[in-house]
């Protein structure tokens, strides 16, 4: 069920009829072993799925349950996957963010109300989750990108920004005091190593990745954004494509009103992380209008 | 956990034991009698004047490329013209590493500006307001950043010419001229520009500037013959490269009293 | 005790990656009386509906004046709602003071979002009890915001909140796409129209219990009101000309013939933390 590299592997959890909880792990050194997880009560919530609910294990972002999840770290994933799709395109020549903004209301002003985020002159981020969260981590982000250049006297790498909103997210999953941030966040950029993008998790781990998604949406995004010959692609191209599987992942989900929001950094844009252009966003959403009906 | 046992049982704090019983006598670091603090009391390298008017199209500006160690021409492609934003550019003389602090400073405000991405920006008026802010703070803290700043921009249909100095004195006209420039090329400026702040056109504005930049490195022996001009329009800002002034010397043949010369 | 296991505090996700306590305490918004915000290409406007503990009581304060192009008005723990508008005071001062500019007011909505978001992600803390509307004008124009607890902003053309605050939506999303175009007389009118929705039953919008806030030139009805329209606040006798404006119910633009928009929509109610 659940494979950590190196570490106990859980096999089994099984709900004895007597009403004990048990799961099956594998310890590498040890061998199978059986642990017992809770009594009684989960002979009453049975229908209740996995270790989590009702043992205990799941309140706190300091607790481990017996086979080494951290639940609120998981939960806080949960927060990510009920928000719009975010994608994010990293070509020959830049990088493109894609956001499925959700309308909540038809009396929101269009166009205002970002999703996307400027961190730097020449980085963007992206966010699937709360909102709120979104937006305390691009301040941090930002702080990182000024502290950087306060130090070294020139524009932050991607990776450097990474690094420490990284560890930002990590000191979010070591205490009761606080809860781990409900968001996954793609950071996109071009620095003097070229066009970066990174996802950072709420666990606080981040990769690096030619062609990213978070969100509700991001299976079909990524299987879409496999299809793509990312690294031929050019700046312009890839924000047709972007709006191409916003408009896919959208209509997939059956869900109500949403409003694309793209931003792009290139040698177009000079180097900045700038929202796309009026005119080739509406463009953008014309092909991605077209190409929907051909797919169907 | 203090592993000198000597001190175990001892107070610790000089707070405790003013005249140092054990082990000497030592004054604590900043008490009433120690040095006080020396803050900046002149400038080491220095820029010289600068110069800015307004015309027809917003501001023209101009400052030569030299910094001086002392009476010493020590640098000599230093930009003094520093754009801020797509509206505003500051000039600066006086001490070239509390400009490049500033430069700095502005450059962070731009950059979170940018970052807002809110279609609000930091026009020149507001520029001024900051700098002003900070070099009043600085000079009540009796710890001054030793440069007298020009602070040009066109934003929104209007032009802004300002100044600010070392002290946090502000003032705005349609002339401003910095260090010897005050002197020598104010009333040459006053006299080229009041009145005309409305018609002069850019070729205009730029004799004029050329004009007492010259006048300025025949007087001032801290310019240097090459030197930038920026200007600030509805376009936005250009800097341009540097010029070199055609300067000529041979009058100074005629001039008699002075030096070695007796006839 | 508690409704269920994960809504003791704030640092707990559900399972569903919900926050309850923050989704409570925007339950403690809508213990607040309504409030009711529109925007016009050239005006933004508050109208808030004032309770009164009693005959011998004063009615409570629901606007507040931030600074001359920003006011706000305010459902749930007003409290709460000083502290806030105290620090977006601070905030519109330091700008005047650092850069001669009146603040952003997004960038001002924004920084109470952001200490509130704090409040959702701390132990020992509790959210905001409190949602505001704020209007204001600067370099972009007239705008209108929600914030809300949770630590989300939002620009609407129109947005209620509050008790009953719904049925006050229903209206406004009825009528929202003319109001860009309104003359802040109409503005006012629709507004007053849209609050009248969140009234209990044998109520009715008075001089005593109805405030509005404006920003933007000056009304027909106003005296004395400098050109670039400072925020103000009617309230008493200078309402009174606003509200005769009002078309009786019965006869609002033939809306009696439909049965009244149900009762605050029972399922709309229905909180969730916004993503």
């Amino acid at each position: 069920m659940v494979v950590e590299n190196g570490g106990p592997i859980l096999v089994a959890v099984v709900v004895h009829d007597r009403g004990i909880m048990y799961s099956y792990v594998f310890f590498p050194r040890l061998g199978l072993t059986r642990l017992e997880v809770a009594r009684r009560w989960f002979s009453i919530n049975s229908t209740l799925t996995m270790t989590s609910i009702g043992t205990g294990y799941d309140l706190s972002a300091s607790t481990y349950s017996p086979d080494g999840r951290i639940f609120q770290v998981e939960y806080a994933n949960k927060a990510v996957e009920n928000s719009g799709t975010a994608i994010g395109l990293r070509v020959k020549d830049g990088v493109v963010l894609a956001v499925e903004k959700l309308v909540h209301s038809k009396l929101l002003v269009p166009g205002v109300n970002r999703r996307i985020h400027t961190v730097d002159k020449h980085i963007g981020l992206a966010s699937a989750g709360l909102l709120a969260d979104s937006r305390h981590l691009a301040n941090r982000a930002r702080d990182e990108a000024v502290n950087y250049r306060d130090l070294l006297h020139s524009p932050p790498t991607l990776k450097s920004v990474a690094e420490r909103v990284g560890l930002y997210l990590q000191a979010y999953t070591l205490y009761s005091s606080v809860r781990p941030f409900g968001v996954s966040t793609i950071l996109a950029g071009v620095d003097k190593t070229g066009p970066q993008l990174y996802v950072l998790e709420p666990s606080g781990v981040f990769f690096g990745y030619h062609g990213a998604a978070v969100g509700k949406g991001r299976q079909l995004a990524k299987t879409e954004l496999e299809k793509l010959n990312l690294a031929e692609l050019t700046t312009r191209e890839a924000v047709m494509e972007a709006a191409k599987i916003i408009y896919l992942v959208h209509e997939d989900a059956n869900e109500k009103e949403f409003e694309l929001e793209m931003s792009w950094i290139g040698d177009e844009t000079k180097g900045l992380h700038v929202p796309v252009p009026k005119d080739l966003l509406e463009e953008a959403e014309r092909q991605a209008k077209a190409a929907l009906e051909n797919f169907d | 956990m203090d592993h000198f046992p000597t001190n175990w049982g001892r107070p610790r704090n000089d707070a405790f034991d003013a005249y140092g019983t054990y082990p000497i006598h030592q004054r604590p670091v900043n008490d009433t009698f120690t040095d006080g603090v020396q803050r900046t009391q002149h400038p080491i390298v220095t820029g010289t004047s600068v110069l800015a008017i307004k015309y027809k199209d917003g501001i023209m500006m101009a400052a030569d490329n030299l910094a001086s160690y002392g009476s010493l021409a020590r640098f000599k492609d230093v930009q003094r013209l520093h754009p801020v934003g797509d509206h505003t550019v500051i000039g600066a003389g006086g001490d070239m590493s509390d400009f490049q602090y500033i430069q700095r400073l502005l450059d962070e405000l731009v950059t979170d500006e940018f970052a807002a991405q809110d279609g609000h920006t930091l026009g020149p008026v507001e520029i001024h307001e900051y700098l002003s802010q900070v070099m009043y703070a600085r000079r009540s803290k009796i710890d001054p950043l030793w440069n007298s700043l020009v602070i040009g921009g066109f934003k929104n249909g209007k032009s802004f010419l300002s100044y600010v100095d070392l002290l946090g004195t502000t003032y705005t006209a349609s002339t401003i001229a910095t260090g010897y420039g005050a002197y020598i090329a104010q009333p040459l400026l006053r006299t080229a520009v009041e009145g005309f702040e409305e018609t002069l056109t850019e070729e205009q504005a730029f004799k004029i500037l050329e004009n007492s930049m010259r006048v300025l490195f025949y007087r001032d022996a801290r310019s240097i013959n090459k030197y930038q001009t920026a200007t600030i329009t509805e376009k936005g800002v250009t800097i341009s490269e540097s010029r070199h002034l055609e300067t000529s010397w041979s009058f100074a043949e005629g001039i008699r009293g002075y030096g070695p010369q007796t006839q | 005790m508690f409704r269920n296991t994960y809504d003791s505090d704030n640092t707990v996700f559900s399972p569903q990656g919900r926050l309850h306590q923050v989704e409570y305490a925007l339950e403690a918004v809508k213990q607040g009386s309504a409030a009711v915000g529109l925007r016009s290409k050239t005006h933004s406007i508050l109208l808030a509906l004032k309770r009164s503990t009693g005959e011998l009581a004063s009615y409570q304060q629901k606007m507040f004046r931030i600074d001359d192009h920003v006011g706000i008005a305010i459902a749930g723990l007003t409290s709460d709602a000083r502290v806030l508008s105290n620090f977006m005071r601070q905030q519109a001062m330091s700008s005047r003071m650092l850069f001669n500019r009146p603040v952003p007011v997004n960038r001002l909505v924004s920084s109470i979002a952001d200490k509130a978001q704090v409040n959702t992600q701390e132990y020992g803390r509790r959210p905001y009890g409190v949602g505001f509307l704020v209007i204001g004008q600067d370099q972009t124009g007239p705008h209108l915001y929600e914030f809300s607890p949770s630590g989300n902003s939002y620009e609407y053309y129109a947005m209620s909140i509050g008790a009953r605050s719904q049925s006050a939506r229903t209206y406004l999303e009825k009528y929202y796409e003319e109001f860009a175009d309104c003359s802040l007389e109409k503005l006012i009118q629709h507004g007053l129209h849209a609050l009248r929705e969140t009234l209990q039953q044998d109520k009715e919008l008075t001089i005593h219990n109805t405030s509005i806030g404006i920003v933007g030139p000056s009304s027909e009805h106003e005296t004395g009101i400098a050109p670039v329209g400072p925020f103000r606040i009617l309230e008493g006798e200078k309402v009174q000309v606003f509200l005769s404006s009002m078309i009786p119910k019965a006869t609002a633009e033939g809306e009696a013939a439909q049965p009244p928009p149900p009762a605050a929509a029972a399922g709309d109610q229905d909180v969730q933390m916004a993503e």
